[in-house]
């Protein structure tokens, strides 16, 4: 049986030499965790099951790139990396591939050009192909929109793009579905109004998305303990829990986590 | 101890190449059927669909047989195990290398597909090459579709995904996993260190 899989992620800043991980609170606030390899390279050895590289690098000018960074982790960590952030066609998922990524995820450019899933998937398949979705909870109700259950209300979920700052009017829910038909081999949801909140996952969310596409959801947004995990495992059929600030600021470990998580009879790997 | 990495066009290579230079073999990415000959050790990865993976592939067949034939010893990943069968239900009018009677059949539609994550090793027998490993280890594997070779006792693990599922085969000088060593930390690298020392020897 597969193992429900841990997985950290790092938003990279690559406007200074070497890059810096940073961790935004709400999309907004930041604070910095440390060198994107050296940070990758101790998550791998503390029993990461897949590592998540973000480029959300804001000013314009750029001192590192994403494909040194990946080809600097990959000479030591040998597990699946998934690399994102401004990926808009073949050419730049190919350079991020050959630099030794195993998947890349779309978010923004995938919204703007559903095409590009298609395009991505079918030279390199659909497991290489991550849909990157931040959803929003809607509570005023319109037509046509998945309505999903929560203790605060019915409400459907919004897409946003451009990393939180923009939204699209289009249902998160069916944006999944859609693009599992295109071609993406994995749903990485965030929860907007979780992530940086430290409030546990989104469980409507997660559950909704989970139950209507066939590919495996990485939960994600707001996790601040292993309690949280234990919660989206249990209550929903995600294939993966993504955090970053739990990690990133010591107050657990991955191999504490999953360890607990063990002792509570979800199958994770040790 | 130069370990020749076939490299058949389908692109990224990097992860076995550093893979198995961090476990001390000495490994060079190959373009060409004629530089196989030298090779103490032969890795065929696998990328791609059955029938695109042949098509790129057969123009290696017959340096292939011949490493082989002299007993090199030959690790095969992924769709590299696939290719080893007669034919597979992905590609029906492709020809594998044959090497391996049966068939390489899909998964069954009650799981995931393709299954993609870390799942457990059942192993059926205690080989060299998987020294160190342990029942219920867990591997990475990426895959729509399995070997299932005649011969049962071709199969040395199995890992069970609707069905008990051929994870790795070995026999002779050949060796084939299902998963992919390179991205399943520690216990992979221990594989791909058995190898390494399987050529030593």
């Amino acid at each position: 049986m597969l193992a429900r899989r841990i997985i950290p992620c790092l938003d990279c800043d690559l406007g200074v030499p070497g890059g810096r991980v940073v961790k935004g609170i709400e999309f907004k606030q930041i604070r910095y965790a440390g060198v994107p390899w050296e940070l990758a390279s101790q998550y791998y050895a503390d029993g990461a099951d897949e590592i998540v590289f973000l480029d959300i690098t804001a000013s314009h000018e750029r001192r590192e790139t994403m494909t040194s960074v990946i080809k600097k982790t990959s000479r030591s960590v040998f597990v699946p990396l998934a690399v994102g952030g401004g990926i808009n066609g073949v050419e730049p998922a190919r350079e991020v591939f050959n630099a030794g990524a195993d998947k890349i995820t779309v978010n923004t450019s995938a919204l703007k050009r559903p095409e590009l899933i298609r395009e991505i998937s079918d030279r390199y398949g659909n497991q290489a192909v991550v849909l990157a979705i931040d959803a929003k909870r809607r509570y005023t109700l319109e037509e046509g929109r998945e309505i999903v259950q929560t203790e605060q209300g019915p409400c459907w979920f919004e897409c946003s793009f451009y990393g939180g700052r923009q939204f699209t009017g289009i249902d998160a829910i069916a944006w999944a579905s859609k693009a599992v038909s295109l071609g993406a081999g994995e749903i990485l949801l965030t929860s907007m109004d979780r992530d940086g909140t430290y409030d546990g996952f989104d469980i409507p969310l997660t559950s909704a998305v989970a139950k209507r596409v066939k590919v495996p959801v990485i939960a994600s947004g707001g996790c601040a303990s292993p309690q949280h995990m234990l919660e989206v495992f249990k209550k929903t059929d995600a294939s993966a829990a993504l955090a970053a600030s739990i990690f990133h600021f010591g107050e657990w470990n991955i191999r504490n986590v999953k360890t607990y998580l063990r002792e509570r009879g979800v199958n994770v790997r040790i | 101890m130069t370990i020749a990495i076939v490299d058949y066009g389908m692109g990224n290579l990097f992860s076995i190449y550093n893979a198995l230079d961090y476990v001390g073999g000495s490994p060079k990415i190959i373009n060409e059927p004629d530089e196989l000959a030298g090779a103490e050790g032969i890795v065929v990865p696998g990328v791609g669909a059955f029938g695109q993976c042949m098509d790129r592939l057969c123009r290696f067949e017959s340096a292939l047989n011949s490493a082989r034939e002299c007993a090199t010893p030959i690790f095969a990943i992924c769709i590299g195990l696939q290719v080893l069968f007669e034919a597979s239900e992905e590609s029906p009018a492709a020809r594998g290398l044959g090497w391996i009677k049966g068939r390489v059949v899909k998964l069954p539609s009650s799981v995931m597909i393709p299954q993609m994550g870390w799942n457990s090793l059942s192993i059926k027998r205690p080989v060299e090459m998987l020294q160190g490993i342990e029942e219920g280890d867990m591997f990475y594997f990426v895959h729509s579709y399995y070997g299932l070779p005649e011969d049962k006792s071709l199969i040395v693990a199995t890992t069970e995904h609707g069905v008990a599922v051929t994870a790795a085969i070995a026999w002779d000088n050949i060796f084939a996993t299902q998963f992919h060593p390179e991205k399943s930390g520690a216990k992979g690298l221990r594989i791909l260190e058995n190898f390494v020392r399987s050529i030593r020897c």
